[in-house]
C-alpha cells in the first residue's frame, strides 16, 4: 500500500475504479470491440464477480487492467487503482503496481506454472525481485505461503516440480505464487475452471479465506454464474464488451432485472431441475465483435426486444440502491426469485 | 473391496448390462486398474448418467462397453447378448446399434474432411451406397440444426464447439443405434449452447427411441437428463438408484461430498454442505478395504479391512458402504 498519502484520503475512494474502459485488437476481418466501455469499482476487501458467456471479454478487461494487452490492440478509458490512473503511469510506476500490487491468476491452464521449474523458485522469484526479499527469508515465506494456501508438508513440496502435484495442489501454488507479492487486488480468472467439482469447491473456498483474512480485494471471474453467487459481494454482469447489469450479488441473483442475466440463469441446470424437462435456452449465439450491432447488443437473442431495442443502445442506469442494469425493458423485480433458475417441484419429480 | 457386487442389477429386461468389469491399463510404473468390478445396467429407453471425479474411470467404462479396449475381466450383455467375447467382425456390426459421443469432439472429427463426410463416415463403413449416404446425411444434419448447404462442406476447424458436438451427435445417429454413449457432451460448452445440446439429446432420444448413457461430471448437468444415475470414485461404483432419489438424499458419503461442493446460485448459501478434504489417491496404488476411506469423514476400522458390497439401501438406491447415510428428508 502506498504510504505517502494520508489514510483517510485512501479510504474515501474505491480501490479500483474503472471508467470508460475500452479494448479494441486489430485483425484481418476488422477491429474486434472486445471491452468497450466498461465502467466498475472494486473496494477495498470486497470481492467481485464477472460474469457473462465465452467471448464476452472477462480475459481480455482483466488482462488490460494489468497492463497485458495483446498485440495491435488499443485501450482508452481511465483505470484508477488507490487514486492513480494506471493507464497514464510511467512504465517504472506500472510496474510497481502490475504484479506487486494488483496480482492475477490466469485462465490458461498450461501457462502459470514452469514445468522445468521447481516450486521453490516458481514461488521466490517474484518476491526476491520486487520486493528485494533475501534467499532465506524467501524461502520461509513461500512454506508460509503455501502452508496458508493448505499444502500439506510445504518444506517437501517445495522441492517439486509441477508435474509431481495434483491438479488441485498446482492450483494452490499458482495462487500462492499471485499472493506472493501481498497484493491489495488480486484478479482470479476462471480459476477453477478445468478442476473437479470438489477440487473447484476447496479452491473456491481458499480464494475467499484469504481475501478476508489478508483484507484483500477480489476479481473472482467465471463464465458459471454459480461459482461467483456465494463467494463475491458484487457481481457484474458482461455481455459482448459491456456490462448488463451490476449490483450486490443479493440482489442480482435475488431479482435480476435485465434480460440476459435472467435468461442466463434459467439455462443453468440445478440441481432441482425437474428431470426431461427442456432447459429454457438462449437462442443464437454472442454478436460478432467486429461488426457489433447499432442498439443493445442482446436484442438479436433476446425474447423481450422492443423497437426501440434495436436502434437505442442502453447505458446503465440505476434500479436499486447498488444495482444498476443496462436494458431498456427490464424484468420486474420477481416476487417470487427461487422459482427462477429451476421452476417447479422442488425434488424434480 | 469398495463399490462392488451385482445387487443393483435388474436382470433381463436391461439392454445394457455390465457385470464385474475390469479394465487393466499396464504401465511402466506399475498396472492401474482403471475399472475395478464395476456393475450396472440401463434398460430401454433409460437414461443412465455416470459422474464421477476425473480419473475415475468413466470413460474407460464407456469404451469397454464399446470393446475399444481390452477388456480384462468381466461380462457385458447388449440386447441380450454376451457380447464380452465377440470378434471384432460381430463388433462391427454391433457398433452400428451402440455408438459413441467421444470426450473432445473436435478431434475426435477428421480434420481434412467436410461436415457431410464425416456424418455419413459410420454408413461408408457399413457399405451403403453413396446416394443412400448423402441422403441420410442431410437427414440427421438438419435434425442436430445444422441444416442446409452452409453447414455440409464445411470444414471441423471452422465450427464452434456447439456446431462440432452436434456433428460428432449426428455422425453417431447416422447409423441408427440403439444405445447412445455420450462421453461429456456439454462439459466444454457454454450453459447456453449446453441448454441446447441437453435439449437436442432429449429431443432425439424421443424421436429415436434411444438408450443413452451420458458421462458428465457436472452434477446438476447429469440431473436434468438421467433416470437412473452411477456415481464412481477411483474405479469403483460407489452408489447406483434413481437420480432424484439419490440427489435427494444420497446413502454413499462421497456422493453426499459432491453434491456438497456443487456451487449453488443462492447468494446466501454458497455450497450445501462442508468440503472434501483431500485428493484422490494415486490409481497405481489404492486404500485397501473403501477406496474412499483416506477422504470419507464417517470411516471406521472395519472400511480398512473389508470392501463394502452394492446393497439396496431403500428402494431402488443402492450404495457400497458400510454405514450408509439416512435419508435427510
Ligand atoms: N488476441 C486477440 N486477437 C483477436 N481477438 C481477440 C484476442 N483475444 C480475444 N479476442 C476476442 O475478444 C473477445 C473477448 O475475448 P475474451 O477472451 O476476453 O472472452 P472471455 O469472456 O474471457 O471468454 P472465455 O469465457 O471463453 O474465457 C472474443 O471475441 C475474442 O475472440
Ligand atoms: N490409455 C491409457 N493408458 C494408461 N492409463 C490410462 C489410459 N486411459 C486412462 N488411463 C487411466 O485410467 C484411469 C481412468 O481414466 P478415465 O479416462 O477412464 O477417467 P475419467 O473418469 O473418464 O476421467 P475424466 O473425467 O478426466 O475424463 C485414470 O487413472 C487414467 O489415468
Ligand atoms: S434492451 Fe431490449 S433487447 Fe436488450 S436486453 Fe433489454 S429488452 Fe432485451
Ligand atoms: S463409511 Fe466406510 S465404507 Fe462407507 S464410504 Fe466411508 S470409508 Fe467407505
Ligand atoms: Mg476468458
Ligand atoms: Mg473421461
Amino acid at each position: 500500500m502506498s504510504d505517502e498519502r494520508p489514510p483517510e484520503a485512501v479510504s474515501t475512494q474505491p480501490l479500483l475504479r474503472v471508467r470508460h474502459l475500452r479494448t479494441h485488437i486489430g485483425t484481418p476481418r476488422g477491429t474486434v470491440r472486445a471491452v468497450d466501455g466498461v465502467s466498475l469499482e472494486v473496494e477495498r476487501d470486497q470481492a467481485l464477480g464477472v460474469v457473462g458467456e465465452s467471448g464476452s471479454g472477462k480475459s481480455v478487461m482483466a488482462r488490460a487492467l494489468m497492463g497485458l494487452l495483446p498485440p495491435r490492440s488499443a485501450s482508452s478509458g481511465e483505470v484508477f487503482f488507490q487514486g492513480r490512473d494506471l493507464l497514464s503511469l510511467s512504465r517504472k510506476e506500472q510496474s510497481e503496481v502490475w504484479g506487486k500490487q494488483i496480482a492475477m491468476v490466469f485462465q490458461d491452464p498450461g501457462r502459470p506454472l514452469n514445468p522445468v521449474v521447481r516450486v521453490e523458485r516458481q514461488l521466490t522469484e517474484g518476491m526476491r525481485r520486487q520486493l528485494g526479499v533475501g534467499r532465506s527469508e524467501a524461502r520461509g515465506r513461500a512454506v508460509g505461503l503455501l502452508r496458508e494456501v493448505g499444502v500439506p508438508d510445504p518444506e517437501r513440496r517445495l522441492r517439486n516440480y509441477p508435474h509431481e502435484l495434483s491438479g488441485g495442489m498446482r492450483q494452490r501454488v499458482v495462487i500462492a505464487i499471485a499472493l506472493a507479492c501481498e497484493p491489495d487486488l488480486l484478479i482470479a480468472d476462471e480459476p477453477t475452471t478445468a478442476l473437479d467439482v470438489t477440487v473447484q469447491r476447496q479452491i473456491l473456498d481458499l480464494l475467499r479465506r484469504v481475501q478476508r483474512e489478508r483484507s484483500m480485494s477480489l476479481i473472482l471471474i467465471s463464465h458459471d454464474l454459480a461459482v461467483v453467487a456465494g463467494r463475491t459481494d458484487r457481481v457484474a454482469v458482461m455481455y459482448a464488451g459491456r456490462l448488463a447489469e451490476t449490483g450486490s450479488t443479493r440482489e442480482v441473483f435475488d431479482a435480476p432485472r435485465h434480460r440476459y442475466t435472467r435468461a442466463l440463469l434459467a439455462a443453468t441446470p440445478a440441481l432441482d431441475h425437474k428431470r426431461h424437462t427442456p432447459l429454457r435456452l438462449i437462442p443464437g449465439s454472442l454478436p460478432d465483435p467486429t461488426e457489433l450491432p447499432e442498439g443493445c447488443r442482446f436484442a438479436a437473442r433476446c425474447a423481450h426486444a422492443a423497437e426501440e431495442c434495436l436502434d437505442l443502445d442502453p447505458y446503465l442506469a440505476p434500479v436499486g440502491a447498488d444495482h444498476h442494469v443496462a436494458c431498456a425493458n427490464p424484468a420486474a423485480a420477481p416476487t417470487a426469485p427461487t422459482t427462477l433458475a429451476s421452476g417447479g417441484d422442488p425434488l424434480g419429480r | 473391496m469398495a463399490g462392488s457386487g451385482t445387487a443393483h442389477l435388474r436382470g433381463d429386461k436391461a439392454l445394457l448390462s455390465v457385470e464385474d468389469l475390469v479394465v487393466d491399463y499396464p504401465g511402466k510404473a506399475g498396472t492401474v486398474q482403471a475399472v475395478s468390478k464395476v456393475s450396472f445396467d440401463v434398460l430401454p429407453g433409460e437414461t443412465l448418467g455416470i459422474v464421477g471425479e476425473s480419473g475415475c474411470g468413466k470413460t474407460t467404462t464407456g469404451r469397454a462397453v464399446l470393446r475399444l479396449d481390452r477388456v480384462t475381466a468381466g461380462r457385458i450383455r447388449f440386447a441380450g447378448e454376451w457380447i464380452e467375447q465377440a470378434d471384432e467382425r460381430r463388433m462391427r456390426a454391433l457398433r452400428r446399434q451402440m455408438q459413441m459421443i467421444f470426450q473432445d469432439p473436435v478431434a475426435s472429427l477428421n480434420p481434412r474432411r467436410p461436415v457431410k463426410d464425416i456424418v455419413a463416415e459410420g454408413l461408408a463403413i457399413a457399405g451403403s451406397p453413396a446416394d443412400e449416404r448423402a441422403a441420410a446425411s442431410a437427414t440427421v444434419m438438419s435434425q442436430v440444426g445444422l441444416d442446409g448447404e452452409r453447414f455440409a462442406d464445411m470444414l471441423p476447424r471452422q465450427l464452434s464447439g456447439g456446431q462440432a458436438q452436434r456433428v460428432a451427435i449426428a455422425r453417431a445417429l447416422a447409423v441408427g443405434p440403439r444405445l447412445l454413449i455420450c462421453d461429456e457432451p456439454v462439459s466444454a460448452l457454454d450453459v447456453s449452447v449446453q441448454a441446447q445440446i441437453l435439449n437436442l439429446i432429449e429431443d432425439l432420444k424421443a424421436q429415436y427411441d434411444l438408450t443413452v448413457v451420458f458421462i458428465a461430471h457436472d452434477l446438476g448437468v447429469v440431473r436434468t437428463i438421467s433416470d437412473n444415475v452411477m456415481v464412481m470414485y477411483l474405479g469403483k461404483v460407489c452408489e447406483f438408484g434413481d437420480s432424484a432419489e439419490v440427489y435427494a438424499n444420497p446413502a454413499h458419503p462421497y456422493t453426499r461430498a459432491l453434491l456438497d461442493s456443487v456451487p449453488l446460485t443462492d447468494p446466501d448459501k454458497g455450497f450445501a454442505g462442508p468440503a472434501l478434504e483431500g485428493d484422490v489417491p494415486s490409481p497405481l496404488s489404492p486404500p485397501h478395504g473403501c477406496r474412499f476411506r483416506t477422504r470419507c469423514p464417517l470411516a471406521q476400522d472395519r472400511c480398512a479391512t473389508e470392501e463394502p458390497q452394492m446393497n439396496e439401501v431403500r428402494p431402488g438406491q443402492h450404495a457400497a458402504c458400510h454405514f450408509p447415510l439416512p435419508p435427510t428428508t
